[in-house]
């Protein structure tokens, strides 16, 4: 099979694209980067079987293939639709996609607590992202939301099931991480929760994974929580020898202090893969039982998006996110609403601010205006 | 009066034993099958039928069948969704409890044709007295010799095994069907790919509904084409409604699908009419997830024509009009009941059997119920109904299965149709408590019983 592979066009929001067949449109999407691809809440790439659920990655498919240019009737999963050669997406162009994502974001929302100032992964938060981004302001829902009493999973690991919502990827963690699943979903519809059958704690290995693949504040770190917020903390590269895993951690360190450990992660927020191949997934020991410093051979600052949060502390190591924006539409760049240089008077040319004694006073503007019009 | 192909001989003294069903001419298709036909041939015959699947899609069957990949080595399965839990819908339930031996032959004509070798009935946890009935049968056919290896001389072997569910409405999805018949928690799948490709154990599998596979036995016995004489159009042969709700005769019945809805309703051989001589309000043609229709409406298309009882008539008119045939529960509502309450109900249900996998359906089905309940106990707002028709907007289409569709539906026609019932209810919060909207316009005058 050493004889070329032929690659399939795909055209996402005006951008062309050639990936491999079998590659799905998310996938497809996140080569090109920035604001077409679409967000994925349960999809996570090194989890066999998942995605699919949460549907805030729905995209409308305006054209089948070359061969079949029909559209697709219904908005699709792009996590679970492989791509077809000629194929035409249309993510953040189509008025269709963004509505339907709104809606989505609005119904994970209604029954999220909301608790971001008292929760671990605030900062760090896919669901935050996602409202942020595509939710619209304030909710239509009026009734109490669902709550649960917070569990105790392990020693390490706290299950907040009113947080959660249900994206499954924690179970398809215990199911193909490790080697005896003991926790899962019980129930159906909006009562469904994740839980272990009577409180069985997860002794695993690996199952700490659950905290990286948790979109939300549902699974968290015991050794962490309320010790800091994610932006406070820098995170580092580091590695150690383990027996067990890979080895490769980011530490969230605040001063020569490591608060957390975590797997790295890639721009997706996804587990990254490690050096020795595979997904670079981390055991219990490397997570929660090195907390110091002389523990690891740091190899210097992550590099962080610069419209993440963590960026905001004058971090080093902040890359610009790729813009894609003036491809999707045609060259232009986005019209900015109103520019605040122009409409300002407050820094009206005729005023010059060196020229005034003294601190400017609010009446040097107004005899300005006065005058001047 | 009409034709019946599949009730025919219910109502004969004990046809519920072999010796009986045999008596009657039982087993001959499996007989004309096996012994003068191939695969292919039965195939032909379901596809020159037109028979539609009766679960409520309403895909023909043939080209399903025909649809099912045959690679090398790979055992094939046929599935009977015996889960009918749709509101309204018990004509399933009729059939596997009088006439079970002719599901049995349908499974293994239509087994044969798929090369199925082990063929499974999965029926619903709340038929619990059924799975001994249909066992039974099972056990009866194959002590005469129409299961297991070499029937027939054929060198086509063929067990059946039946399958009981836990009491979920998702496990009627297919892949969800197929899920939980695995043994795992019935969630859909997200497709493609398709059952007919990769069904159960990954193996290529075809989900029929029970009456479909019934309805083998008489297209083979008198062939594809004489059964496509039957009904009129694309709606060919007979096909089993269940009506219920506030009607004279209560029960299911065949129809050729070539009566009008308003014979149904009134007529002595069917319904029977209204019961206490009240005035037809609303109906849902098909099973609790079909649009609900407004009496002027059902009776009439939105054109002025007839409307009849087939697949085509029912849905003229689009859902803006029109609704569907679906699986056949007729829910009749006179002018006593309350479509508020009506669709409060249903979303009730739904919101009780969403598998909970998808966001949409999961939080959308809750919230729309909390919404109607609130308009229903007199607390509503008007903006509800605006949110409530946005809400089913964004689960409908959205969704993994078609449960999101299903639970959205009943809310849209209810509030394209009935929108005064419900800003009645959010002006009267007291009113409505103690009496009913009643018929308003919707009634249609030339229907008032004499």
């Amino acid at each position: 099979m050493s004889e070329e592979k032929k690659l399939f066009k795909v055209t996402i929001d005006n951008i062309t694209v050639e990936v491999e067949p079998g590659t799905t449109i998310l996938n497809a999407a996140r080569q090109i980067g920035g604001e077409v691809t679409p967000p994925a809440m349960c999809y996570y790439s090194k989890l066999k079987n998942s995605g699919g659920k949460c549907r805030t990655c729905l995209v409308e498919v305006a054209a089948g293939s070359t061969a079949d240019p029909r559209p697709m009737p219904k908005l699709v999963a792009s996590c679970r639709t492989t791509v077809m050669d000629g194929m035409i997406v249309k993510n953040i162009t189509s008025e269709r996609v963004l509505d339907a994502r709104a809606g989505v974001v609005e119904f994970l929302l209604l029954n999220h607590p909301l608790d971001c100032p008292i929760c671990d992964q605030a900062g760090e938060c896919h669901l935050q992202d996602l409202s942020y981004e595509h939710g619209k302001e304030g909710t239509r829902y009026e009734f109490n939301r669902r709550t649960f009493k917070k569990h105790d999973l392990g020693e390490y690991i706290q299950l907040h099931m009113t947080r959660c919502i249900l994206c499954y990827r924690c179970v398809f963690v215990a199911d193909q991480l490790t080697n005896k699943r003991a926790h899962g979903i019980l129930d159906r519809g909006d009562h469904a929760e994740i839980a272990t059958y009577i409180e069985k704690s997860l002794d695993n290995d690996f199952i700490g994974n659950v905290i990286d693949v948790c979109p939300v504040g549902a699974l968290t770190d015991k050794t962490f929580r309320f010790k800091n917020r994610v932006w406070f903390t820098k995170p580092v590269d580091a590695h150690r020898d383990c027996s067990k895993c890979c080895g490769e951690v980011q530490l969230w360190m605040r001063g020569d202090e490591v608060f957390r450990v975590t797997a790295r992660k890639d721009e997706w927020g996804e587990v990254k893969d490690s050096t020795k191949g595979g997904p670079g997934w981390i055991c219990n020991e490397c997570r929660f039982e090195k907390k110091d410093a002389k523990d690891w051979t740091i190899e210097g600052p992550t590099q962080v998006s610069r419209h993440s949060v963590i960026s905001q502390g004058h971090y080093v190591n902040v890359v610009k996110p790729k813009e894609t924006l003036p491809d999707v539409m045609g060259g232009r760049g986005p019209k900015l609403l109103m520019n605040i240089h122009n409409v300002s008077e407050v820094n009206s040319p005729e005023i010059e601010l060196s020229k005034i004694a003294g601190p400017a006073h609010s009446d040097d503007f107004k005899n300005s205006l006065d005058n001047g019009k | 009066m009409g034709v019946k192909l599949l009730l025919e001989k219910a109502h004969v003294e004990g046809i519920r034993s072999y010796e009986v069903y045999r008596r009657e001419g039982g087993y001959r298709a499996v007989e004309k099958a096996l012994k003068t036909m191939s695969p292919d041939a039965v195939t032909e015959e379901v596809k020159k039928s037109g028979l539609r699947g009766r679960g409520g899609a309403g895909f023909p069957s043939g080209m399903k069948w025909s649809f099912l990949a045959k690679p090398e080595g790979v055992p094939r399965h046929l599935v009977c969704n015996a889960d009918e839990s749709e509101p309204g819908t018990f004509k399933d339930r009729y059939l596997m409890e009088f006439l079970p031996h002719l599901l049995i032959e349908g499974l293994i004509v239509s087994s044969f044709a798929l090369g199925s070798n082990a063929t499974y009935i999965y029926i619903r946890g709340e038929y619990a007295w059924i799975p001994d009935i249909l066992e039974q049968a099972i056990a009866e056919a194959k002590a005469n010799g129409w299961l297991g290896k070499n029937i027939l001389g054929s060198g086509f072997d063929c067990e059946i095994y039946v399958q009981r569910g836990a009491g979920a409405y998702i496990c009627g999805e297919e892949t969800a069907l197929i899920e939980s018949l695995e043994g795992k928690r019935g969630n859909p799948r997200i497709k493609p790919p398709f059952p007919a490709v990769k069904g159960v154990w990954d193996r290529p599998t075809v989900v029929n509904n029970v009456e479909t596979l019934a309805a083998v036995v008489p297209i083979i016995n008198m062939g594809g084409e004489e059964y496509a004489k039957i009904g009129v159009g694309r709606s060919t042969g007979t096909k089993l409604i269940s009506a219920c709700g506030n009607i004279n005769k209560p029960g299911v019945y065949e129809i050729d699908m070539t009566i009008s809805v308003e014979e149904f309703i009134y007529s002595d051989e069917y319904c029977g009419g209204i019961k206490n001589g009240k005035r037809l309000k609303a109906c849902i043609p098909g099973g609790s997830s079909v649009p609900i229709l407004p009496a002027n409406l059902l009776l009439k298309t939105a054109k002025g024509e007839t409307r009849y009882m087939n697949y085509e008539s029912l849905s003229d008119g689009g859902f803006a009009t029109g609704s569907m045939m679906g699986s056949g529960g007729f829910i009749v509502l006179d002018e006593d009941q309350c479509i508020v309450k009506n669709t409060y109900t249903l979303a009730r249900f739904y919101r009780h059997e969403s598998c909970g996998q998808c966001s949409p359906c999961r939080e959308g089905t809750g919230w729309m119920e909390k919404i109607l309940k609130n308009i229903d106990m007199g607390k509503g707002k008007m903006s509800d109904i605006d949110l409530l028709w946005d809400i089913q907007r964004k689960i409908e289409g959205n969704t993994i299965c078609p449960l999101g569709d299903a639970a959205a539906w009943p809310v849209a026609a209810a509030i394209r149709h009935f929108r005064d019932e419900f800003e009645w209810h959010v002006k009267n919060p007291q009113e409505c408590l103690t009496r009913n909207y009643g018929l308003a316009n919707y009634a249609d005058p030339l229907v008032i019983p004499a």
